[in-house]
């Protein structure tokens, strides 16, 4: 069972300020006092901000949205590891009852050539979106498609490719790696089509696309470490790497794309 | 006491067969040609389910797309948290649906406050959206053998419903924005990430143009087109505290509303029965626990007040499983509006439970002991971690505790049949509108609504008004556009220059309580009244004392927030207007004058039985009523009762 606070926490934060793209950053030390162990991690950063703003400071800036581990937009390395220390969570999910009073919290924006930073711990992650634009669909035109139920999908394929299509595309893969690979974010699309009847026809032009860009946009190769899959709040898994690599050998090899 | 205009509004639906009534309209619309298409520029605003597959479609067609959105990329918006599910008329359970029976449960699960018309079509389009979704990839549920499952949703007593685990939103806006994505690519939709709406541009009476802020350097540009499509979602965190997503706001459509534009039914809001209860004077939002839970979940209080016994202790001859109890024929899956109410009728009675007294149990333990915890997992294991996350509870053992939250509004901006807005050229599509819930949506007809709009409709309505409009050829030179842009600039100056001493964050919290104490579940004129005049003074009181640090001309999210909370104080007050003026109870809208003796919604057709279209006047001026009459002639306007 997870360490888990019952009483109000004083904390120090050690955060990553960095004012654009092209200002030094550095890091930064906050103290915070009496944090309810129910609070959001990212509701502690709001308190934070509050008290910066009232005494005239520049508030943090950090990416949020739904704030219910879905939507992908926040994440931040916390202590060194991405979404910080629980599995299967997101940032916004992670709670303070997880820290120590008196503990000290390193946060850092993501880090990775192919993610430069915008301000604070917000990065730019667009490269995810070229790689989806490469290739990551089904090329079909609304309107016409045959009836959902004309061509049937076996219940385990479709469970493989709803656990590979639950990737939210926050990018802590790439963040937790050392060579900061994207290869389980692209490898959790090319599953998710490859394991339906809908992507076949794409199939080989999908993986072999995706990869293409994936490498032109500056991330590194898989370590075979398995950093990523530790970090995934969504459950993608690393054998998704290994079938995107048998994808992608056998396009090289057999297809005429 | 309410102004009205002279005229009614008229909705322009086709007549005849409601059946055929779609295929008529689409006889009717003028058609644009190939060649001409490639000459057009739509600007779609907002990439959820609404937008993203608006965007794709007409790109499809040919059309130059113009995209924004104000998130990163457009695989965040706010769709994607959608949990449960989208109905579709497919029968495929072989239990009685049809497209006429959501068409039904749909009418009168808003409470006869919906457009007929546009009902009958949404249900229609329904069966082809889950066929277009398939086709792209989206991996819906599945029995063994391989044909598509549904389970159930509130306010329906047949299985209807098509989902993707607990993930249906994030599926389908994933399905929506991979398309979008492959235009991207093919060059025929540009992408604006991280911009904010801030103003549309009308000349000559025609909605031609758009302003935006550039989130990232906050650098404004103006950007022309033949038609707009706003596309940008729901107003809910005007009470602060709501299941939407932070960056969800009203700012495009007020902005719009402010250019003329008329805002409809603002006061019918969707206050969602299964979220996680508040926990303390930190929480930021709230969690939706979806509605799918309560096909196998069971609400219970215990049958004495200020019972301090922990739910394991309370047997079950006293335990009050009050849904049952009171809507025998729906049980559990009564409709979100009616489930609510009758939350907050035990609470306030005294019978809530957790150390608050504000929540009441979602109760498992009978499912699990039927079907066994492993099925309950496939079938709600997101859920049950997201709750044990949040709470630190073991929603297997014990069982969850819930309360109803703001979560979805089904006013927005008046659109008529073809999703044009009294403005010409500027369509609204999505939550975003008001037109196919009424007064109260039914569970899994959000994401439905959207994808038909974006998908189905938009495709065929945006050409009319191309090929019959005869636009003439407009640039962000012309002086509409300049006037525009500098109004939006000097309302930010004016925020940052007030340099006050509380934050935005101070000011969108008090008035969210405003709006949850007085203009919630139950509202009065008493409260409505005093609401109004709460909302003025906070409005006051942020524009002399909002402190927003830092520049324009950067990253700057509390500027942002500072923005939208300045429209909510604004948009506030139309919303308790409208709640005030509508002297009747109906879905979500509940006035205490106007209950039946069991605590049910009371109507009053003969007064209310159309839509309230606001113009609006200015700042604290009251808003001219128009009003469209509602007329039901497949469904006569009936009691709605779900006992």
């Amino acid at each position: 069972m997870n360490h888990t606070s019952t009483k109000a926490l004083n904390l120090t934060l050690k955060i990553w300020r960095q004012a654009g793209p092209d200002q030094p950053g550095a890091l930064k030390s906050y103290t915070l006092t009496d944090i309810s162990p129910d609070m959001s991690f990212l509701e502690m950063l709001d308190v934070l901000n509050e008290q910066l703003i009232a005494k005239g400071e520049e508030p943090v800036a950090f990416d949020h949205d739904c704030r219910e581990g879905i939507c992908g937009t926040c994440g931040v390395m916390i202590n060194g590891q991405a979404h910080g220390p629980d599995s299967a969570t997101t940032t916004c999910q992670l709670h303070m009852r997880r820290f120590s009073d008196g503990d000290t919290i390193l946060i850092e924006p993501w880090r990775a050539r192919a993610f430069p930073i915008v301000r604070d711990l917000v990065v730019d992650r667009s490269a995810f979106d070229r790689i989806i634009q490469s290739g990551g669909y089904v090329s079909v035109n609304t309107g016409g498609a045959p009836d959902a139920n004309a061509i049937p999908v076996p219940g385990h394929a479709q469970q493989d490719a709803m656990a590979a299509a639950a990737c939210i595309g926050c990018g802590a893969c790439v963040a937790s790696c050392k060579n900061a690979s994207a290869m389980l974010f692209v490898s959790a699309k090319v599953t998710h089509l490859a394991d339906l009847p809908q992507g076949q026809a794409e199939r080989s032009k999908r993986v072999l696309n995706m990869v293409a860009t994936m490498d032109s946009e500056k991330f590194g190769n898989c370590t075979n470490t398995g950093e990523c899959e530790a970090a995934c709040p969504a459950g993608i898994k690393l054998s998704n790497i290994a079938q995107m690599n048998r994808e992608y050998m056998k396009a090289v090899l057999f297809s005429c794309e | 006491m309410v102004t009205v205009a002279d005229t009614t509004l008229d909705g322009r639906c086709p007549t005849g067969n409601m059946a055929s009534r779609w295929e008529q309209r689409q006889r009717d619309l003028k058609l644009v040609a190939p060649h001409n298409k490639r000459k057009s520029t739509i600007i779609v605003v907002g990439t959820g389910l609404a937008g993203g597959s608006a965007a794709a479609s007409l790109a499809e067609l040919g059309y130059n797309v113009l995209s924004f959105c104000i998130q990163d990329t457009p695989r965040r918006a706010h769709s994607i948290a959608a949990q449960g599910g989208i109905n579709a008329a497919k029968n495929y359970t072989n239990d009685g649906d049809s497209v006429w029976r959501l068409f039904y449960d749909t009418v009168k699960g808003g409470e006869w406050r919906a457009r007929e018309s546009n009902v009958y079509r949404l249900a229609q389009l329904s069966t082809s959206i889950i066929d277009q979704c398939v086709a792209q990839g989206v991996p819906f549920a599945r029995e063994y053998g391989g044909s598509l499952a549904n389970r159930s949703f509130g306010g329906a007593q047949v299985s209807r419903t098509f989902y993707c685990a607990g993930q249906t939103g994030q599926q389908l806006l994933l399905g929506a924005y991979q398309a979008m994505m492959r235009q991207v690519n093919a060059g025929r939709i540009k992408l604006f990430a991280r911009r904010e709406m801030l103003d549309i541009v009308v000349i000559d009476g025609v909605a031609r143009g758009i302003v935006t802020r550039d989130l990232v350097t906050g650098k404004f540009e103006t950007f022309a087109g033949d038609a707009v499509v706003l596309c940008t979602g729901g107003y809910g965190n005007a009470y602060y505290l709501s299941t939407n997503a932070k960056t969800c706001n009203v700012t495009a459509a007020w902005r719009a509303h402010k250019r003329g534009a008329y805002f409809a039914n603002p006061c019918y809001t969707q206050i969602h029965p299964t979220c996680i209860p508040v926990s303390g004077s930190h929480q930021s939002k709230l969690t939706l626990m979806s509605e799918s839970l309560r096909n196998d979940g069971r609400v219970w209080v215990s049958k004495s007040k200020d019972d301090s016994r922990s739910p394991d202790q309370i047997p079950e001859d006293e335990r009050d499983y009050y849904l049952e109890r009171r809507y025998p024929s729906y049980g559990n899956l009564a409709p979100r509006d009616v489930s609510s109410r009758a939350a907050k009728e035990r609470c306030d009675e005294g019978f809530g439970v957790g150390q608050s007294k504000m929540s009441v149990y979602l109760d498992f333990s009978a499912a699990i002991k039927r079907d066994g915890e492993d099925v309950i997992r496939a079938k709600y294991g997101n859920l049950f971690h997201m709750y044990e996350r949040i709470t630190a509870e073991n929603p297997y053992k014990v069982p969850m505790r819930i309360y109803p939250a703001v979560h979805y509004t089904m006013g927005g901006l008046w659109v008529d049949y073809n999703l044009q807005s009294n403005l010409p050229g500027l369509y609204v599509l999505g939550e975003a509108n008001f037109s196919d819930h009424g007064a109260n949506r039914l569970g899994a007809s959000a994401l439905m609504q959207g994808l038909a709009d974006g998908y189905f409709v938009i495709p065929y309505t945006v050409g009319d008004h191309i090929a019959t409009r005869k636009l003439s050829p407009v640039s962000t030179s012309a002086p509409e556009f300049g006037q525009a842009l500098s109004a939006s600039k000097s309302r930010l100056e004016a925020i940052l220059n007030v340099n006050g001493r509380h934050s935005a964050e101070h000011f969108h919290r008090a008035l969210g309580k405003i709006m949850w104490d007085h203009v919630g579940m139950a509202r009065n004129e008493k409260g409505l009244l005093k609401a109004i005049d709460m909302i003025r003074q906070l409005r006051d009181e942020f524009w002399k004392d909002v402190k927003v640090l830092g520049s324009g001309e950067s990253f700057n999210q509390n500027l942002e927030h500072a923005g939208r909370v300045a429209d909510f104080l604004e948009f506030s007050e139309l919303l308790a207007y409208d709640a005030l003026c509508r002297d009747e109870s109906c879905g979500g809208h509940f006035r205490e004058e106007h209950q039946t003796s069991e605590g049910e919604c009371a109507r009053n057709d003969d007064q209310f039985c159309y839509a309230a279209a606001w113009e609006y006047q200015g700042v604290g001026q009251e808003s001219i009523l128009h009003k469209e009459p509602l007329t039901f002639e497949e469904c006569p306007l009936g009691t709605r009762s779900y006992k």
